[in-house]
């Protein structure tokens, strides 16, 4: 019994990485109905920015601000390029095709994981120890501090997200916009805007996302953000692609399910597991778990 | 009889192709076996981007699994020529060794587009129901989850890979097998079946309406594409001698849409030269190794973004040479409501 | 319509540049391996090693009085660029040799175009059995996986004294699969247990999963035939979740990385190896000072290889007293006791080395040597 809670733990911290990164995923796609390939690579670029903003801040004792100011710095960072994507990349296509939008965004992330094979190197690095290390042993179950604070830090990210989209002006903007492009733009909202602050905040999530798998688990490579950004993607759709909460309960269903049958079925299965569920769920209920039906219109 | 004239006429060119390039018909003439070869992927190349134009392309929809049928068809054509490839041979004795090996790469190839067309009926009934990005996802998915069952099977190599096969495809039939799959998707999309598909294209709910059966037109071009992926894969792993599922990743499936993309959707020609441009590319920026991939995908964006319609858009070939009605490219893209 | 000549015309000058053969008073060598894609720093190690062999000889003389020159193509860790990297280097540079690759499955992807065409390879790191037996032109400088899971059984049953041992592979990986069938059987066959089997895939970054299941089946030990990159993240999750027992693997654990990710984790595993980097012996010290000034990094197992694998084809096309195929071949099949860095080496009649492997112990960073397994029959 014990090693089930255990399983039950390691798939919640696994599934709460996932859910960091589905977050930017939805989002995305709710006001822009854009697959951005290119998430999961940000998610990546998070990780070397923290890994090298730690090695800066080096040189004392990790410390709980130290992993703090990492943070911070690294989601800081990778807004910045989450904006810069959009404006260089995707805004000239925003009216295309969907295949070219695909496309471009396929680009733009093969461009990003080769670039970065170059300048870091392909070999993998490994991450300092940012926080004080503990161990905890509730009944027989074993957490690390690390994975106290993945859980930790997503859930409070999390709400932090939930309460910007609800409460404020912007996050109201940002819903406009998702329901309906030129409406909210003849309502006087100024899309451009609001679509650059949505690639932020994802970008910023993903890059928290990083970060956090840097602490947890310390090898970091470049092209660490293909499978983690797929399987992300696949919890975005199982939750109900464009609903955040959705994106959340997505990415603990896959990261737990993951750990499941891993452990009792079969590790080779691994990766098709997550594609598996995704193809039930289109078939079964294709507006994910939260979503709603979405009527097509004529 | 106009059509098996043509079809002769390029038979014969091929073989007298194939002769020259292997210094068999002018005496101390041939061209570099790395030329050959390059040339040879290309072909393969052409077979997989024209099917999966006829699905991306002309039938409007989404398909990133199609390396996951190019792996069927590899796999399945090298079992069995290396498994049973003797008994195969021994049925057609009486007929010199060449024709032997004809023969055999026919059988197995026939056998890996069958299952592969098999898989894609598999995967396109459920699939096909669903519309853009989705389906897009969903091929992805299956593609992986058809990698992954391959790689589990260890009767076929698993991570090992599968060799030992014997050199069945050369130029010729490389050849010999993209100039068919033209004809046969040239013939699908000018036929009133393809203006069907065009038609689900360009409006899905439209051709429902005018009570087009969308569901079956989607899924049986879906199920020839696959089996042109199926023949691609046989051939390729007939001409490496050595597969393993590290060549059919979902890489390889954004290659080929790279492929019909630069070239252009909805264009049997710009799918052949986008073939033949993106080899070419690979090839000739191999001096850059490592700058190789980095600049790719940068004149990918760019290509993107300065010309989405790929390099031939909704044009053919023959739209150069004289003036023809026919199906109207889309008018551009209206501010959507 | 006057872009898209200039376009096509852009790219056929691309190609031409492509067409290089070595000058007459030049040896053309070719290398392929993996320089970007998913197992760069194979390929990269391994290049630097060759490239540094080489520049050695090439001061102290050449060989047959001529310079070698290395012609390297990069495969992207994929086997279908083997086969065009190999034919290239084949057929535009006018190689008579060839070198590569660490992957078994590359290796086996180019090895019928270099027997075909009757140019020598030598393999530095596959070690799948299947390579060598392609053709008499295919040669390896390393053992092969039944030789290394025998001494990873060996360490278990002998210096650890374990009887129920645990394996943890990597899936995608034909050199743990390999390795892992083959420790089973030789566990097995010294009256072992195997408690647990889990698997995972190269890349893959949690093994708690894994490691859960493999901890309630308790087992005294844990063999995990990966590579560093991986392992060394086994270790810490393990200790994590509060196994204690050792771990065992083989020489793809090398790598001065792997401290760095594992740490403490490590302390007590053990594994197979083709040389340690403290062995006092001169060559080795001098090979491990002189890539350290060259390269600042320690060199790992696929880099000593490279630099055997470099050093020993030199010396065939010495003793061949030619640069031809069929002699070179020869020569390389007819290597007795060639002193290189990781071993005595000698080439069987499979044209794979027989040499001893040495067993390390990890403590506190420190790679010590344990002792040495010699092949049985020698």
């Amino acid at each position: 019994m014990t090693t089930f809670f255990q399983q039950l733990v390691n798939g919640l911290s696994l599934g709460s990485i996932y859910a960091l990164i589905a977050l930017g995923y939805t989002m995305v796609y709710g006001v822009l109905r854009l697959i951005n390939f290119a998430h999961g690579d940000v998610y990546m670029l998070g990780a070397y920015t923290g890994y090298y903003l730690s090695r800066k801040l080096k040189g004392d004792d990790p410390s709980l601000g130290g992993a703090l100011v990492v943070m911070l710095g690294a989601m800081l960072v990778c807004a910045i390029v989450g904006v810069i994507i959009e404006r260089f990349a995707y805004r000239p296509v925003r009216r295309a095709a969907r295949l070219t939008l695909l496309i471009t965004a396929i680009g733009v992330s093969l461009f990003i994981e080769n670039s970065a094979q170059l300048v870091f190197g392909p070999d993998p690095k490994f991450f300092p120890s940012l926080a004080p290390r503990a161990d905890f042993l509730v009944g027989g179950v074993r957490l690390t501090s690390e994975q106290l604070t993945v859980i930790a830090v997503s859930f409070i990210l999390m709400v932090l997200l939930r309460f910007f989209i609800m409460k404020t002006r912007t996050g109201k903007a940002m819903r406009a916009v998702s329901f309906n492009l030129d409406a909210a733009k003849l309502m006087g909202i100024s899309t451009d805007r609001i679509i650059a602050i949505t690639f932020a905040l994802g970008s910023a999530l993903a890059a928290a996302a990083g970060v956090l798998i840097g602490m947890q688990i310390p090898k970091i490579d470049p092209l660490m953000g293909i499978i983690y950004g797929l399987k992300a993607f696949v919890a975005a759709v199982l939750g109900g692609i464009g609903n955040v909460p959705g994106a959340v309960l997505g990415g603990l269903l896959i990261g737990t399910s993951e750990v499941m049958v891993v452990g009792y079925l079969s590790s080779t299965y691994r990766d098709a597991i997550a594609f598996g569920i995704l193809i039930l769920v289109l078939l079964l209920r294709p507006q994910g778990i939260l979503g709603r039906a979405q009527k097509e219109k004529v | 009889m106009k059509a098996l004239v043509r079809a002769i006429a390029i038979v014969v060119v091929l073989i007298l192709l194939n002769a020259l390039f292997t210094g068999g018909l002018i005496p101390g003439f041939s061209i570099s076996p790395y030329f050959l070869q390059i040339m040879s992927l290309a072909g393969i190349n052409i077979i997989l981007a024209v099917s999966l134009n006829l699905i991306n392309g002309f039938t409007g929809q989404f398909s990133i699994g199609h390396a996951g049928f190019m792996a069927i068809g590899a796999y399945v054509s090298a079992f069995l020529s290396i498994t049973f490839g003797d008994r195969i041979q021994a049925l057609i004795s009486f007929a010199p060794e060449s024709v032997q090996k004809s023969g055999l790469l026919l059988v197995v190839l026939a056998a890996g587009a069958i299952c592969a067309a098999i898989a894609g009926f598999l995967v396109g009934v459920p699939s096909l129901r669903l519309r853009g990005d989705y389906l897009a996802i969903v091929t992805l998915g299956f593609g992986e989850i058809i990698r992954v069952f391959i790689l589990n099977i260890d009767a076929v190599g698993g991570a090992r890979g599968l060799g030992g096969m014997p050199r069945l495809a050369n130029f010729f039939w490389i050849y010999l097998f993209a100039a068919a799959t033209i004809a046969v998707v040239t013939r699908i999309v000018n036929s009133s079946f393809g203006r069907t598909l065009i038609a689900i294209r360009e409006d899905e709910i439209a051709a429902e309406a005018m009570g087009v059966n969308t569901t079956r037109h989607k899924v049986i071009s879906f199920v020839v594409s696959s089996a042109m992926a199926g023949i691609a894969g046989g051939l390729f792993a007939h001409y490496l001698m050595y597969v393993h599922t590290n060549s059919f990743t979902f890489i390889r499936s954004f290659e080929i849409i790279i492929m019909i993309v630069i070239g252009g959707l909805g264009s049997i020609t710009g799918s052949v030269l986008g073939a033949v441009l993106y080899i070419t590319l690979t090839e000739g920026l191999r001096g850059f190794a490592q700058y190789r991939m980095v600049l790719f995908s940068l004149l990918l964006v760019v290509l993107m973004i300065v010309r989405p319609g790929g390099i031939l858009g909704h044009r053919e070939l023959r739209d150069f040479f004289w003036r023809r009605h026919r199906v109207a490219a889309p008018p551009p893209p209206a501010v959507s409501g | 319509m006057k872009s898209r000549v200039l376009l096509a015309a852009l790219l056929a000058a691309l190609l031409v540049p492509a067409c290089r053969r070595g000058g007459g008073d030049e040896i053309p060598v070719g290398e392929y391996g993996s320089l970007t894609g998913t197992t760069a720093t194979f390929g990269q190690s391994t290049n630097n090693a060759i490239q540094m062999a080489y520049e050695e000889i090439n001061a102290a003389g050449g060989v047959l009085g001529k310079k070698v020159r290395v012609f390297v193509e990069d495969d992207q860790s994929k086997p279908e660029e083997a086969a065009t990297a190999v034919t290239k280097l084949i057929n535009q540079n006018h190689v008579v040799a060839m070198l590569g690759e660490v992957s078994s499955s590359r290796s086996l992807a180019a090895a019928p175009i270099c027997q075909a065409n009757h140019v020598p390879m030598i393999s530095p790191s596959s070690t799948n059995p299947r390579v060598t037996q392609v053709g008499d032109y295919i040669f390896r400088v390393c053992f092969i996986d039944p030789f290394q899971a025998e001494v990873g059984a060996r360490i278990a049953w002998e210096i650890l004294h374990l009887k129920k041992v645990a394996i943890l592979s990597d899936v995608r990986n034909d050199y743990s699969v390999g390795l892992q069938t083959f420790f089973r059987q030789t566990f097995k066959g010294f009256g072992g247990e195997i408690v647990a089997e889990q698997s995972y895939s190269e890349g893959d970054s949690d093994f708690r999963a894994q490691l859960t299941q493999i901890k309630s089946a308790n087992p005294e030990g844990i063999y995990v035939p990966g590579y560093y990159t991986e392992v060394g993240t086994i270790a810490r999750q393990a200790r994590e979740l509060g196994i204690t027992v050792p771990l065992i693997g083989g020489d793809g654990w090398d790598s001065p990385r792997l401290w760095e990710i594992g740490g403490e984790a490590l302390n007590g595993c053990y594994f197979s190896n083709h040389y340690s980097v403290d062995d006092p012996s001169p060559a080795v010290q001098k090979f491990v000072t002189a890539y350290k000034a060259k390269y600042n990094q320690v060199p790992d197992a696929l880099a000593a290889l490279g630099y055997d694998a470099a050093r020993i084809l030199a010396d065939a096309m010495t003793r061949a007293g030619s640069t031809k195929g069929e002699k070179v071949r020869d020569a390389l099949a007819a290597t007795k006791d060639f002193p290189g860095v990781t071993g005595t080496i000698t080439i069987n009649k499979e044209r794979n080395a027989v040499k001893p492997a040495v067993v390390l112990r990890i403590e506190n960073g420190k790679f010590v040597y344990v002792t040495t397994v010699k092949p049985t029959g020698t």
